[in-house]
C-alpha cells in the first residue's frame, strides 16, 4: 500500500514538474522580460545590467529551478496588465469563483441525486421519460447558450434575477462573501444553474443507471418480501448501494466544475478567477496565464491523486495493477 | 457503388430515421456554408454592400427608412444577418473540420508509433497524452491559444487567430486517437501478416502506414465525427469567449457574443438565429457521431 501511495505520488510530482516547466516556457519565449520592464529609452548597459539582476543569464536549468522555487512560495510575479502582484489578484478573485462552485456544486449533487432516483423508480413515466429526454438536449447544448438562455428567460423578459455581477458583497477579512446578502444570493441562482447542470445530467444519469442496476438485486426483491414500504427499499436499501460510483464521479467532476467556471463567469460577468484568465488570454497577460495554469493543475493532480488512493483503499486489486 | 449500397452499414443509415434526418441537416449545412457567396443575398464584409441606415431591421419587416426587407434582420451596422450566419458557419465548419484532421492525423502517427515500436517511445506520448487527459481540452485549447498569440507579432494576430484556432483545438484533441490507434495497433502488430511483411523485408513506417493503419481505420473514424462535434462547440466556446475567431472573420461563436449584447435592448434576432445554427450543426453531427458508433460496433446492438 506504502509504495502504491508513493509511486502515485512520485507520478503527481512529475506532472506538476512537466506543467511548471509550461509555464516557465511561457515567460521565457512569449516576448522579452526586458522589454516588458525597460521603456523606449534604455541603454545596452541597462538591458545588461537587468539581464544579471534577473538572471537571466543563467543556464535555462537554473532558471527553471528559481522559478520553481518562487512558484511554490506563491510568487508569480507581477501582472503586465495590471502592474499588482499575481497573487495578490488571486487571492482577491478566488472567493467569487468557490462559492459560485460550491454552490453549483451542491446543486449538481442534490438535484442529480432525486432527479437520478426519480427517473429510475418511475422507469416507464412520462414525466422521467421527458427528463431523460430533456437531459440528452441539456448535454449537447454548449454552457454559454445554457446561460444565455437563462438570462434571456429571467432577467431580460421576467426581469426576476439580476443578468451579471456579484451583487452586494460583504467583506469578512479579506473574503468577499455574496451569501451574506439578499442581491448577493440573487445574483448566484443563474450562474450556479448553468455552471452546475452538465454535471447535474451526469449524476442523474449515473445515479439511474447504478440504481436499476441495485433494484434488479435478490436482497431488494428479499426486503420487498419482508413487506418493508417502498421508501424504506428505494432509499435504505438501494440508493446507499449506488453511493460508491457516484462519490468517485462528484470527486473528478469537482475539478471540471472550477476549470468550467471560465465559462459561466464570462457570460454573467462574474468577477472571478475565470473571468481574469480570459482577460489575461485575451491581453497576452503571461504571468497571471502561467499562476492560474500552475493553480489548476495542482487542484486537478491534487484530485486525481486523492481519487486513485481512496480507490486502492476500497479496492485491493487495484494496489497490485498499479 | 453497388457494394457500399448493399453494405451492413448502408442498410442500418436506411432504417434509422435519427441518421437520416440528421444527415440531411448536416448536409444542408455544409453545403450552404460552402456556396455561401452564392447563396449569400449580400457580401457582409464588404464595406460597400452596407448601409447604416439598414441598422437593426427587424425579420422580415421592411426597414423604417430605406425599406428594404430582411429575411433574418440585420445587425447593428446594417449587416444581413442571414449572409453573416453563411459566412459564419463557414468559418465554423472549417476550423472544425481542420482540427479535427490535425488531431487525427496527428494521434494516428503517435498511436502507430507507439503501438509498434514500444519502448522508450511509447511511455514518452503515452505518459504525455495521461498528463494532458488530466486536464479538459478546452482549458488546454485555451492555454495554447493563448500561448500561440503572445508568440504572434501583434499586426498579425487577428489574420493568423483561425489557423491559431485549429493549432489549439486540434492540440487539445489528438489524445482520443492516439489512445484508440495504439491499442488496435497492438492487436494487429502481433498477427500473422505483419510477421509476413517484416520477414520480407519492409520497413517499420511502410508497415505501420500500408500494413496496420487500415486495419485500425474503423474506430477513428467514429471518434472523428464526434469529435467533430465537439471541436465545433470548442471553436464556438473560445470565439464566444473573445480568444477565438476575430471579429473581422466572424464564426458562428463570435457572431453570438456580438448578439449578445443587443439582448437587453430587445434585438433578439442578431442572437438567436447563429445561435439556432449551431445548435442545429453541433446537434445534427452528434447525433450521426452516435449512430456510425453503433452501426460499425455490431456488438453494442
Amino acid at each position: 500500500m506504502l509504495s502504491f501511495i508513493v509511486k502515485r505520488v512520485g507520478q503527481s510530482v512529475l506532472v506538476l514538474l512537466i506543467t511548471g516547466l509550461v509555464a516557465f516556457s511561457m515567460f521565457t519565449f512569449v516576448g522579452d522580460p526586458i522589454d516588458n520592464m525597460l521603456g523606449q529609452e534604455r541603454t545596452i548597459e541597462d538591458v545588461e545590467r537587468l539581464r544579471e539582476q534577473l538572471g537571466l543569464d543563467k543556464p535555462f536549468v537554473v532558471q527553471y529551478y528559481r522559478f520553481l522555487e518562487q512558484a511554490v512560495q506563491g510568487n508569480f510575479g507581477v501582472s503586465y496588465r495590471q502592474g499588482r502582484p499575481v497573487a495578490e489578484i488571486l487571492l482577491e478573485r478566488a472567493p467569487a469563483t468557490l462559492e459560485l462552485a460550491a454552490v453549483s456544486g451542491i446543486f449538481a449533487i442534490l438535484m442529480g441525486i432525486a432527479l437520478g432516483v426519480f427517473t429510475a423508480i418511475r422507469r416507464n413515466g412520462f414525466a422521467a421519460n421527458l427528463i431523460m429526454s430533456a437531459s440528452l438536449i441539456g448535454v449537447s447544448l454548449p454552457t454559454f447558450l445554457i446561460g444565455i438562455l437563462l438570462i434571456y428567460l429571467f432577467s431580460v423578459e421576467l426581469g426576476w434575477l439580476p443578468s451579471f455581477g456579484r451583487g452586494d458583497t460583504v467583506d469578512l477579512g479579506g473574503w468577499t462573501t455574496g451569501f451574506l446578502t439578499a442581491s448577493g444570493l440573487k445574483a448566484l441562482i443563474l450562474p450556479s444553474i448553468t455552471l452546475g447542470l452538465y454535471q447535474m445530467t451526469l449524476i442523474m444519469r449515473l445515479v439511474r443507471s447504478e440504481m436499476l442496476e441495485v433494484l434488479r438485486q435478490d436482497y431488494i426483491r428479499f426486503a420487498k418480501a419482508r413487506g418493508l414500504s417502498d421508501r424504506v427499499i428505494n432509499f435504505r436499501h438501494a440508493l446507499k448501494n449506488t453511493m460508491v460510483p457516484v462519490i468517485t464521479v462528484i470527486g473528478l467532476q469537482l475539478g471540471s466544475i472550477i476549470a468550467f467556471a471560465i465559462i459561466t463567469e464570462t457570460v454573467f460577468q462574474w468577477p472571478g478567477v475565470g473571468l481574469l484568465f480570459i482577460n489575461a488570454i485575451q491581453f497576452v497577460d503571461i504571468p497571471v496565464m502561467a499562476a492560474y495554469l500552475m493553480l489548476i493543475s495542482v487542484m486537478f493532480v491534487a484530485i486525481n491523486l486523492l481519487v486513485d488512493i481512496l480507490y486502492a483503499f476500497i479496492d485491493p486489486r487495484l494496489r497490485v495493477a498499479a | 457503388m453497388t457494394r457500399f449500397f448493399d453494405s451492413d452499414i448502408f442498410y442500418a443509415f436506411r432504417t434509422s430515421p435519427v441518421a437520416i434526418v440528421s444527415a440531411l441537416v448536416t448536409a444542408i449545412l455544409v453545403l450552404s456554408a460552402v456556396f455561401a457567396p452564392l447563396i449569400a443575398p449580400t457580401n457582409p464584409f464588404d464595406p460597400a454592400s452596407l448601409n447604416l441606415m439598414n441598422g437593426f431591421t427587424r425579420p422580415m419587416e421592411p426597414n423604417a427608412f430605406t425599406g428594404e426587407t430582411f429575411l433574418l434582420g440585420t445587425d447593428d451596422q446594417g449587416r444581413d444577418v442571414f449572409s453573416t450566419i453563411l459566412y459564419g458557419l463557414r468559418i465554423s465548419l472549417f476550423v472544425g473540420v481542420s482540427a479535427v484532421l490535425f488531431a487525427m492525423v496527428l494521434g494516428i502517427f503517435l498511436g502507430l508509433l507507439s503501438g509498434y515500436v514500444g519502448g522508450w517511445t511509447e511511455t514518452i506520448i503515452m505518459r504525455a497524452a495521461d498528463v494532458q487527459l488530466t486536464f479538459p481540452s478546452i482549458l488546454v485549447a485555451m492555454l495554447i491559444f493563448g500561448v500561440a498569440k503572445g508568440v504572434t507579432p501583434v499586426e498579425y494576430r487577428d489574420q493568423m487567430a483561425i489557423w491559431v484556432l485549429i493549432l489549439a483545438i486540434g492540440l487539445s484533441d489528438w489524445v482520443q486517437f492516439a489512445r484508440v490507434v495504439r491499442g488496435a495497433t497492438l492487436v494487429e502488430k502481433s498477427k500473422d501478416y505483419v510477421a509476413a511483411a517484416r520477414l520480407i523485408g519492409r520497413s517499420p513506417l511502410r508497415i505501420m502506414l500500408r500494413h496496420i493503419l487500415p486495419n485500425v481505420l474503423s474506430p477513428v473514424l467514429v471518434i472523428a465525427t464526434i469529435s467533430l462535434a465537439l471541436a465545433i462547440i470548442a471553436e464556438a466556446t473560445l470565439s464566444f469567449l473573445g480568444v477565438g475567431a476575430p471579429a473581422t472573420q466572424p464564426s458562428l461563436g463570435t457572431l453570438i457574443r456580438i448578439g449578445q449584447g443587443f439582448l437587453f435592448s430587445g434585438e433578439w434576432w442578431i442572437l438567436f438565429f447563429p445561435a439556432c445554427t449551431l445548435l442545429a450543426l453541433a446537434l445534427a453531427v452528434n447525433l450521426l457521431g452516435d449512430w456510425l458508433r453503433d452501426a460499425l460496433n455490431p456488438r453494442l446492438r
